[in-house]
């Protein structure tokens, strides 16, 4: 039987605010226990929610930035349940008003074998506004569980997509889209080891053809694209082995464990908890006003969708191109600034993503501490424009620039890389070939291409890469006639 | 709608209260006369009015985002039972 995959993805992103979401206390990454959990984050009796107005505006930026509706008038509610590191004993969230619904994301698949990368557009479900719960560390305390607070109170943004995805690449396509997205306008840091975002899958799967979705388990907590991908692709095999096996999928929640790369059971339904959710009476419904949200709307930047459109045709590149090269906000800036200084669009698209980018990953480094700066490489692509590099001999130009060894000009001259420019000196280098390679010439004229490249290659051997592959051909197709 | 036996053991249980056979009977009793009361409201027609949030019609107010908060733990943390290296302890709990 063939298999349809079906997956939904929940994402906890933690929004970029100084304080936390309903106190005055510092969100901060990695404080010592405790120091940044003020009266309201630990519960004190007493106390009471105060809105983070930075926090709104973060979900008022994200809606704005996937076309969604932004509800005017939405509300926070109580989701109770039990555990030590939330210790209201409910966690404040949206379940019936959120203030995030609808509104798409497009997501680039990239091609499997010899396919063509694919767009595709995800609808989003909502996202609404919660706080974060503590940290439980469950090292050994006499046998005793350590309880972090710091945590609790971080304003979280949990967005939910529809079950559109249908394999794990589209998933992690998705979940990259996002994640360049809450980045890109700046609601999120993104940094996926300090948990900053994470993902939850929901992941089922049906006879290809069937209307209905098949029982759903949702794989909690993945931060990372690698893990998501492992999760989904285990979890798929797994349903569909037991299904075939004549056995069912019960409804429940599992964690992947990254050392077996297999998925396991954390509860079933029947444990699940029932969160007796209700209208939080410690917090007003949340009114936006359109002079809020047009102000809002003023801060944005330049949304990666727009820019991909204005680099299709400002540049050149293709829409595959474009996509790629707005995967972030440094990339799109540097690559643009490569682009303008040296006039070549589609070249400079085609060095930010190959040279660069594989020296970038080599080194392991992000494109904001690239040693080779964006107009560095506009120099060196208006060199190779103006004849002076062939592609090869800018490789090298590519390695000294990477090296700190100089400026563009100052590289080529110090290691002598100038494309060989006097047609003399090459005409005497074409000469000496030909008579050495009497055979290929033979069998050119006998008709044999291939023997042309090979004398080609003699060539630009000889010149030990300087010459010219443009003046080389044609010299020789002029000797050779 | 009213609620059977059945149902206050599962709410108590959510709620981590201890309630024996006899309790449950007895809170039962009084839990329906509170559901008497919401089914009174429900009779009445509601059709095209929204639902409130709050009681009143009033707007939450926001806080600037600024960090306002001292540390403060080792005065909250000198009422916990046990604490250590800052962390407050607790019986262990693995979900």
């Amino acid at each position: 039987m063939k298999w349809e995959t079906v997956i939904g993805l929940e994402v906890h992103t933690q929004l970029a605010t100084r304080s936390k979401i309903f106190s005055g206390s510092s969100t901060a990454f990695g404080a010592a226990p405790n120091t940044q959990a003020s009266a309201v984050d630990i519960a004190l009796p007493g106390v009471l929610p105060v809105l983070n107005r930075g926090a709104v505006e973060c979900a008022i930026k994200f809606g704005l930035a996937i076309g969604a509706t932004l509800n005017r008038v939405n509300v926070f509610d109580r989701k109770n349940y039990f555990y030590p590191d939330l210790p209201k004993g409910y966690q404040i969230s949206q379940l019936a008003k959120p203030i995030v619904e609808g509104g798409t994301l497009t997501i680039i698949v990239p091609s499997t074998g010899s396919g063509q990368s694919e767009e595709r557009v995800i609808h989003l479900t909502r996202a609404h506004m919660e706080e974060d719960a503590g940290k439980s560390l469950h090292e050994d305390f006499h046998g005793m569980t350590g309880i972090d607070l710091n945590r609790a109170g971080t304003p979280l943004l949990e967005i939910v997509s529809e079950p559109e995805m249908r394999s794990s690449a589209e998933a992690v396509a998705y979940a990259r889209a996002l994640h360049s997205l809450v980045t890109w306008i700046g609601i999120c840091d993104g940094n996926m080891q300090e948990g900053s975002f994470r993902v939850d899958a929901n992941v089922s799967v049906r006879p290809l053809g069937q209307a209905e979705f098949g029982t759903r388990r949702e794989i909690k907590n993945l931060n990372s694209f690698r893990f998501l991908q492992q999760a989904i692709d285990y979890e798929v095999r797994w349903q569909i082995e037991t299904l075939e096996d004549g056995g069912r999928i019960e409804q429940a929640t599992v964690l992947f464990d990254p050392d077996s790369g297999e998925t396991r059971m954390m509860r079933s339904k029947e444990e699940a908890h029932d969160y007796r959710y209700f209208p939080d009476p410690d917090l007003l419904p949340v009114r936006l006003d359109d002079a809020w949200i047009e102000r809002v709307k003023s801060t944005l930047p330049e949304l990666p969708a727009a820019m991909q459109a204005r680099f299709q045709n400002d540049y050149g590149v293709s829409a595959y191109d474009a996509a790629v090269l707005t995967g972030s906000r440094a990339l799109a800036d540097y690559f643009e600034a490569a682009a303008k200084a040296c006039g070549q669009g589609k070249l400079a698209a085609n060095w930010v993503m190959g040279e660069l980018s594989a020296a970038l990953n080599k080194a392991e480094l992000d494109i904001a501490r690239s040693p080779v700066s964006a107009a560095q490489l506009g120099a060196l692509i208006a060199r190779i424009q103006d004849g002076t590099l062939s592609g090869k001999l800018a490789k090298q130009v590519f390695e000294g620039l990477w090296e700190g060894a100089g400026e563009v000009d100052a590289i080529i001259e110090a290691r002598g890389l100038k494309q060989m420019s006097d047609s003399g000196e090459l005409e005497k280098i074409v000469d000496e070939v030909l008579a050495a390679n009497a055979k290929s010439v033979e069998e050119f004229r006998a008709g044999k291409e291939k023997a042309f490249n090979a004398l080609v290659g003699q060539v630009m051997k000889a010149s030990r890469g300087k010459a010219n592959p443009a003046q080389v051909n044609e010299l020789l197709k002029a000797r050779l006639q | 709608m009213s609620l059977t036996p059945d149902d206050v053991k599962r709410i108590a249980r959510l709620a981590r209260i201890e309630t024996s056979d006899a309790e449950a009977l007895a809170t039962q009793a009084r839990l329906n006369t509170i559901f008497d009361l919401i089914a009174a409201m429900q009779s009445v027609n509601t059709d095209g009015v929204a639902p409130m949030a709050h009681a009143q019609d009033v707007t939450q107010r926001l806080r600037d985002d600024a960090v306002t908060e001292t540390d403060r733990h080792a005065a909250f943390q000198a009422i916990a039972p046990a604490v250590e290296n800052g962390l407050y302890l607790v019986p262990k709990v693995i979900e």
